[in-house]
């Protein structure tokens, strides 16, 4: 007990040379009482001590570790000793910076009480703690909070600044059954679920509804309308363009009996679309038009066929083809975009899953808008643009695009600042027609062909050296090592002489090794 | 009975129309703070300012020896003058002024790097007060009363950028009755006087106009702050910078994905901040800081971290409405203070700060348009008029003391 508080006095008469002002002794000397504030000052002088040997760094480290945040005492009167200091915790305990700071608060003290003019602040110069809390890390609580502010942020956004009354959009995906289904269904799933209006989606499946589809469908949470078409797809693209537009004439169709009132697009399930082209549509009033970008890709892209393409097409931007309306600098529609299919006559593909070139139509569907209103059978205002769905049922010419199904081209609204603005991107990529692929895309049950690999994946395995004969010979019986994964030509001597062990012991070991060992 | 009939639809059509009117003001808010609604005032007809002709080695020499001045941010001074060698306030007799305003660019002293040296300014502030109180009667009848002066530097008419020797020195005393207008602010603190204009610290306004990107664009950014969070040239230890605040906000926050925080200088700054909802305004060496301009033109909500802050134009804008304070000791909160804010209450600053009014405060225009920063400045003196009949010194009385302050301030310049 003597000794710890003789310590506590050493340290305030440190200090006390310091300082050398008589009024601030009585302070530290009245307030060293508690156990723990002796033990703080016992640390601190042991601090001192080591950063006085390795440098300040130490001390700094020490206390952001030990730091909690429920000091309270930091911004307290200007008139604090070294030794109150340490007892709030405070880690300014550089013992280099200690002598000046009380020096620099006198100072300071000495001009307030001279100006005379202020009251004491709270607020005080010189070094202070680095706070932080015991665990620095993120809580998922606040972060969902966070997230709800944000979105009630952007919804307020989307009111104000964003379309007013926005309409239901009604998409229309004419689907089937196949290999990459669920990869381009899961894709367009995902953009229509972030859309932030009301929206109803047609989805039309040729060969009739199937589970599959369904399954795939009911991840979504979407107002989902799931039709069959009679007729399966056929397995040349020209074929399944046709069927297409049949489906969605069918959707148009349903759209029409169930009288559905908003802007129905044509979402095919393997495009891709932006989230401006839902809110760019939202401006259509009767029929509207978007730039599409096309990606017509193929896996094996001639060195020919590209550089006609290129050379056809430079001055313009040669790597992606655009659909789409032309306007004049006026903005006005003019014309129309289409998709030059010359440099691939001869190349493309015909039949599904071919490795070739798979080229869009003139226009595709997937460019244009409508008003859902138009198809209605008798609505008001309703602007005689669009030839009767009925009469089109036992018509078989081909309807390449909303266009044929105009009375007048003239009326289309071109979209997304008059087509400059590409809003959504066609491609039709897919497997071949008799691929196997797991129904659901859920393996079940596990597979049951196992090959080894050629290289194991496990450091303990041994590496392999080349062989040497002679050695091997002679030290087969001591080898027990067990390595069935890789097999050497020294095999056959070693099972030969192994056979009766009846185990798969396969030598890998360096000979040499075993020998120095043995 | 018949009256009854009558209250129902009145009340109705009543109802109707504070709908209507509801929703046409949905997206801004009115500011009026402790003064009242006072941001549209006009200052024209309510005060008279004459501007003193000095010898142009007090301003224009300067400005012609380094243009940077223009563009810094403590650019207001030399803004002011030009703004009010035209303004309808100015007059030019001197009898009938109000207010005088000396036209001295006292920070125009720029390292090769751009930061402005304080070491002469008193010199300069001294030797232009000897020149007008020799030239003209107006400052010996008040001893600087009825004179304003505009002192932009870190700690206002201090004059030193450090905070313990702004201290030390105190405002100059030859200022000490004029009022100050400043970019500092902090309660209790020697170098801000009571009576004193705080002001924005100047941002560029055309840079700032042509960084806008469009309103429908989400804010999806939740805290934004790109700026130094320790200080190794001038504080390598750390602690002193900022008092240990940044270094907080990084040690805790750095790996928190709600929290958009570096030290990075990209390109698009102007355009992150137009889609954040939160912006960090932490202090630095002063408590001060652009970041709060910028923040109220990109309509970012201002988190205000510098304890004891006074805030520009305190008594015309409610800053408590418009921005979020945060102790400087709660810091590691911040997430949970930050995400325990109300829905309502976030919406709401967010239409405070799309008020018209409150962007335009805070800016220097050239051309000058109604509402900015020019006229809140003279809103702020108008405010203080008519002058008290005590600040008229009786023929002999000296309060000022001459030759107070360091011995170094009194070489003449």
């Amino acid at each position: 007990m003597k000794l710890s508080a003789l310590q506590p006095s050493n340290m305030n008469r440190r200090n006390n040379s310091f300082r050398g002002s008589a009024p601030l002794d009585s302070s530290s000397d009245g307030s060293i009482k508690s156990p723990s504030a002796i033990f703080w000052l016992i640390l601190h002088g042991l601090c001192c001590l080591i950063s006085l040997v390795l440098g300040y760094r130490f001390s700094r480290l020490v206390f952001f570790f030990l730091f909690s945040t429920s000091a309270t005492n930091l911004y307290t009167s200007p008139f604090r000793s070294a030794a109150d200091l340490s007892q709030t915790l405070n880690f300014n305990s550089n013992p280099i910076v200690i002598p000046e700071l009380p020096f620099n608060r006198t100072a300071a003290t000495t001009t307030t009480t001279a100006a005379a003019t202020t009251s004491s602040s709270r607020v005080v110069v010189g070094r202070h703690g680095i706070r932080i809390r015991p665990w620095p890390h993120p809580n998922p609580d606040e972060v969902m909070k966070a997230h709800r502010i944000i979105e009630r942020v952007q919804m307020e956004q989307r009111l104000q600044f964003g379309v007013k009354n926005p309409k239901t959009v009604i998409a229309v995906t004419p689907t089937y059954v196949r290999t990459f289904q669920t990869l381009h269904l899961t894709g367009v799933m995902h953009s229509l679920m972030l859309v932030p209006y009301d929206l109803v989606w047609i989805v039309v499946e040729a060969g009739g509804v199937t589970n599959e589809t369904s399954s795939v469908l009911a991840k979504s949470g979407l107002r989902i309308i799931h039709v069959g078409f009679d007729q399966r797809m056929p397995n040349s693209w020209e074929g399944r363009h046709r069927l297409e537009t049949k489906m969605r004439l069918h959707a148009l169709r349903i759209v029409k009996e169930e009288k559905m009132d908003g802007i129905v697009m044509f979402a095919d399930d393997s495009n891709m679309h932006s989230s401006e082209l839902f809110d760019e549509i939202q401006n259509v009033k009767w029929v509207g038009a978007v730039s599409v970008g096309i990606l017509a890709h193929s896996s094996e892209t001639d060195e020919s066929s590209v550089s006609v393409i290129e050379k056809k097409e430079d001055g313009e931007n040669p790597s992606m083809p655009v659909q789409g309306p032309a306007c004049n600098a006026s903005n006005q529609l003019v014309g129309w975009h289409t998709f030059n299919s010359k440099p691939y006559s001869g190349k493309s593909a015909t039949y599904i899953g071919d490795r070739a070139i798979v080229l869009p139509r003139k226009l595709e569907w997937a460019g244009f808008m409508l008003n859902s209103r138009l198809f209605w059978k008798d609505a008001e205002e309703k602007p005689e643009l669009v030839k009767d769905l009925d009469s089109l049922d036992g018509v078989d010419e081909d309807i390449e695009s909303p266009l044929s199904l105009l009375k007048d081209i003239s009326v289309v609204e071109p979209l997304g600042s008059c087509g400059r603005q590409v809003l959504l991107w066609w491609l039709r990529v897919e497997a071949r027609a008799d691929s196997k692929f797991p129904s659901g895309w859920i393996v079940d049950p596990p597979l049951e062909i196992t090959v080894p690999s050629k290289r194991t994946p496990w450091p303990d395995a041994p590496p392999e050296l080349p062989s040497n004969e002679k050695v091997a010979v002679g030290v087969q019986e001591h080898i027990v090592k067990h390595s069935p994964k890789t097999r050497t030509p020294r095999s056959k001597r070693s099972s030969r002489s192994k056979r009766k062990h009846d185990t798969k012991i396969v030598d890998t070991q360096l000979p040499m090794r075993h020998s120095e060992q043995n | 009975m018949r009256i009854c009939i009558w209250v129902f639809p009145v009340l109705i059509v009543c109802g109707l129309v504070c709908r209507i009117n509801a929703d046409q003001t949905a997206r801004t808010e009115r500011i009026s703070g402790s003064a009242g609604d006072v941001l549209d005032d006009d200052p024209t007809g309510r005060l008279k300012v004459y501007v003193y002709e000095l010898p142009s080695k007090y301003n224009k020499k300067l400005l012609q020896k380094d243009p940077r001045c223009l563009n810094h941010m403590f650019a207001a001074e030399i803004y002011m003058h030009r703004f009010l060698l035209s303004s309808p306030v100015r007059t030019l007799n001197p009898e009938e002024a109000d207010w005088f305003y000396t036209p001295i660019y006292i920070t125009c002293d720029l390292t090769p790097t751009g930061l402005p040296l304080p070491f002469k300014s008193p010199r300069m502030m001294r030797s232009a007060i000897q020149l007008i109180s020799s030239k003209w009667p107006y400052w010996n009848r008040t001893e600087g009363a009825d004179h304003f002066f505009v002192v932009p530097h870190d700690f206002g008419a201090c004059f030193h950028y450090q905070e313990e020797k702004a201290i030390e020195r105190g405002i100059l005393p030859l200022l000490q009755r004029a009022t100050l207008v400043q970019t500092f602010g902090q309660r209790n603190h020697v170098c801000l006087n009571e009576g004193s204009i705080t002001i924005p610290p100047y941002a560029p306004p055309q840079k700032m106009q042509a960084h806008l990107i469009p309103q429908e664009t989400p804010r999806s950014i939740f805290v934004y702050f790109r700026g130094l969070f320790y200080d190794v040239n001038n504080d390598p230890e750390g602690g002193y910078y900022a008092r240990g605040a940044r270094a907080a906000v990084w040690e805790n926050f750095k790996d928190n994905a709600l929290f958009d925080i570096s030290t990075d200088h990209p390109t698009t700054y102007y355009e992150d901040m137009q889609r954040a909802i939160f912006c960090l305004c932490p202090l630095g060496w002063a408590p001060w800081s652009p970041r709060l301009v910028e923040a109220v033109v990109f309509g970012c909500i201002p988190i205000i971290i510098a304890d004891d802050i006074v805030l520009p134009f305190a008594d015309a804008i409610p800053w408590e409405e418009i921005g979020v304070f945060v102790a400087e000791e709660d810091v590691p909160n911040l997430d949970t203070i930050l995400t325990s804010i109300p829905p309502e209450v976030i919406l709401r600053k967010q239409r405070l700060l799309a008020n018209p009014s409150m962007k335009s405060a805070m800016m220097f225009p050239q051309p000058t348009q109604p509402g900015d920063a020019f006229h809140q400045i003279l809103n702020g003196l108008a405010r203080k008029l008519p002058h008290k009949k005590n600040i008229y010194l009786k023929s002999g009385e000296k309060l000022l003391n001459w030759t107070a302050g360091p011995v170094g301030d009194l070489k003449p310049w």
